[in-house]
């Protein structure tokens, strides 16, 4: 880190949702920090207003959503729609999840811009927020 | 004595195998050696490895080599798929089913907001409803997902932990309308909080009243339903977190350890609750680690309710379990894949004894199973049964160098386990440390890591990967039985007896916040079709809730 250094981005990690299975939000988490992130994990069951408040406060520029109980067509839209509403469609939503491809491709056109199912390596991730986030981080 | 001619011994054999195996060629792909939860292991296990010990025998303590005297000889495990989605009516269609195909017992999935001790109609339950189980909201629903199956023929098993106690009372008033006296029912709750607050954080309550409802229906059991197994203490659950092995073997022990301290506490008596206490273990892809990990289980365990808690009855000494292959494990690559690596997993499950097991759909790492997944599932178990053979030598590995070495070890690391618990403070207070949270967490991490360096390979992820996914069937819920369910649960309101449903309810508050064994008062709001919901409220305005710290 050099002192020019701009401002590393800052990523709200969230479990939305009832589900409480956090392994793959955790390693996620720890693997964006290690690569230089500033990372805020929310904790277990946050609702989409509760993601976007903690967005804001935190001044995030990234929210990544995980989910594993197969409600993810319910509540990565309404991530989104809450952003739409609080007028910060700047906050780029990102998720991961046992998520069939037919899901993906429609989550997409609605706003989620990219998804990683299971078995991505983390550094697909990392590779993603780096070309997504080009200039930010130093 | 004179001197003894100078002779040339031969090389001893174990040296020569030593020397001639350091001077051949190894495998340079950079492969951990090590099981998957990172022990080292030797390449050769020779008799010296043996542990000093009397025989030991199955049927005997401390039961390594399996709690029954006649092994699968006696009878085969009970196949008991673990099956629920959408609502009851297509559940009780799929358990039909199921049953019609030879499996010999039943194991209820319950939906997100039903584990959560939640009704259809509550706002966090929107998208969640029948997706990863059945939507459970009342009596009504419980009447329907066993209509048709009589209950005094079957075991059934249900997975369930908060709200465990409204399942029970459900299952039991069931009963009661076809006839069948509690007392002949048969079948086991998961109702294992502790491993809730360590693993898969399906907590409401606080840790104490949540032991207190875990405690109660152990007492009340232990007297209306005693044949019923009222906790199944859950390793499964950690282990799909990202635990080692022996994480799992040691927490999930010490987390028994910990309700027998309960129950003792409250007064009763250890054998009168020891023998219905049941486990629940995962079986993971690192073949002879697992097996190591159920022999050691029972070892241990018959160890502790002897020696440390002094129990007398010998059903108090045997760890009986239920396995399910390891999903975690399964990929969303080349998902075919999925039915080789469940059967691997399923017969370290047979080799190391266990009681019952589910073997999972090679789909379900993308969805629940289709019908046809379901029973390729189910079928494998079968074929481990019926064809291979395994099932006709009690602890065929008991006596193998390499399996007794790793039983010890794993014993020794759940000990060390144990010890540092102990130091602790014991269990809950570990848990409000994030102890067990963080070794998982580290455990896993550490996982993945070797996973991306390809020290670890698995198929069709870091390695044998392929471009073009064939695309597979999968199950999908209708979005429409949302609003039905929501429906049906707003009709059992409105068509219900108010005063009695009002009535009991506002007794089961009086009752949490005294002493009173709470399920009487349970069964009677389930009866009198109160809503899991509206019971579950009633003990949070008294208990409150619980919230954990994140740790990452």
């Amino acid at each position: 880190m050099t002192s020019t250094a701009v401002r590393p981005v800052r990523i709200i990690v969230a479990k939305v949702g009832l589900d409480g299975h956090d392994r793959g939000v955790k390693v996620v988490a720890r693997a964006l920090r290690d690569a230089g992130y500033e990372v805020i994990y929310t904790g277990l069951r946050q609702t989409p207003e509760m993601v976007v408040d903690a967005a804001l406060q935190e001044d995030a520029q990234v929210i990544g959503l995980s989910i594993h109980s197969g409600a993810h067509m319910t509540l990565f839209p309404a991530v989104v729609q809450e952003l739409k509403r609080r007028k910060a469609t700047d906050i780029v939503v990102f998720g991961g999840g046992i998520i069939p491809d037919d899901d993906i491709a429609a989550l997409k056109k609605q706003g989620v811009e990219k998804l990683f199912t299971p078995g991505t390596p983390l550094q697909e991730i990392v590779d993603w927020l780096k070309q997504r986030f080009p200039a930010e981080k130093s | 004595m004179g001197r003894s001619p100078v002779k040339v011994r031969a090389r001893d054999s174990k040296q020569a195998w030593q020397e001639d195996f350091e001077s051949s060629p190894a495998r340079d792909d950079g492969i951990e050696t090590s099981t998957i939860s990172g022990i080292p292991l030797k390449p050769l296990y020779t008799s010296g490895d043996l542990p000093k010990r009397p025989e030991e025998l199955p049927g005997q303590y401390p039961y390594t080599r399996g709690i029954h005297t006649s092994g699968y000889r006696g009878r085969l495990w009970t196949m008991r798929q673990f099956s629920g989605f959408a609502t009851a009516e297509e559940t009780n269609r799929r358990y039909k089913y199921l049953l019609a195909n030879g499996q010999t017992g039943l194991s209820v999935a319950f939906d997100m907001p039903t584990l959560m001790g939640q009704d259809s109609d509550a706002p966090t339950s929107r998208g969640e409803i029948g997706h990863c189980g059945v939507a459970i909201d009342s009596l009504a629903d419980m009447e329907t997902l066993f209509d048709g199956i009589p209950l005094g023929d079957i075991t059934t098993s249900m997975t369930i932990n908060s709200p465990a106690a409204i399942l029970l009372c459900m299952y039991i008033a069931v009963a009661e309308e076809q006839g069948v006296p509690a007392s002949t029912l048969g079948g086991t709750l998961q109702n294992d909080i502790l491993k809730e607050f360590i693993a898969q954080k399906e907590f409401i309550f606080p840790p104490a009243p949540s032991m207190r409802l875990v405690v109660d229906s152990i007492e009340y059991c232990a007297k209306e339903v005693p044949k019923w197994n009222t906790i199944s203490i859950s390793g499964y659950h950690i282990r799909e977190a990202g635990s080692t092995a022996a994480q799992e073997l040691a927490f999930t022990l010490a987390d028994g350890m910990a309700y027998v301290d309960a129950c003792v506490e409250r007064g009763m008596r250890i054998d009168d609750f020891a023998p219905r206490l049941s486990f629940f273990f995962d079986a993971h892809i690192d073949f002879f680690e697992e097996i190591a990990k159920f022999r050691a289980a029972r070892r241990i365990w018959a160890r502790w309710m002897r020696e440390r808690y002094g129990a007398q009855d010998e059903r108090s000494w045997k760890l009986r379990f239920h396995t399910q292959t390891a999903g975690v494990s399964l990929t969303a690559q080349q998902p075919e894949l999925n039915i080789a690596r469940t059967a691997i997993e399923a017969l370290a499950a047979v080799l190391g004894g266990t009681q019952s097991l589910h073997t999972n759909a090679m789909d379900e790492v993308l969805a629940l199973p289709t019908d046809k997944s379901a029973r390729i599932a189910l079928r494998t178990q079968q074929l481990l049964a019926y064809e291979s053979g395994v099932a006709n030598t009690i602890d065929p590995l008991g006596g193998s160098y390499f399996i007794e070495a790793l039983t010890d070890e794993m014993e020794k690391q759940a000990e060390s386990y144990f010890k540092r618990i102990e130091e602790l403070g014991g269990v809950i207070p570990a848990i409000e440390a994030s102890f067990f949270q963080k070794e998982i967490a580290d455990a896993a991490f550490q996982y993945q890591r070797e996973l991306e360096s390809k020290q670890r390979i698995m198929i069709g992820v870091n390695d044998f990967t392929v471009d073009e996914e064939v695309p597979i069937e999968i199950l999908r819920i209708d979005p429409r039985l949302e609003a039905e369910q929501v429906a049906r649960v707003r009709e059992v309101r409105r068509k219900r007896d108010q005063a009695r449903c009002s009535k009991a309810l506002s007794e089961l508050r009086k009752a949490a916040a005294g002493s009173d064994n709470l399920m009487p008062y349970i069964l009677e709001s389930v009866r009198a079709y109160a809503t899991e919901g509206e019971i579950m409220n009633t003990l949070i305005e008294v208990f409150g809730i619980y919230t954990e710290r994140a740790v990452v």
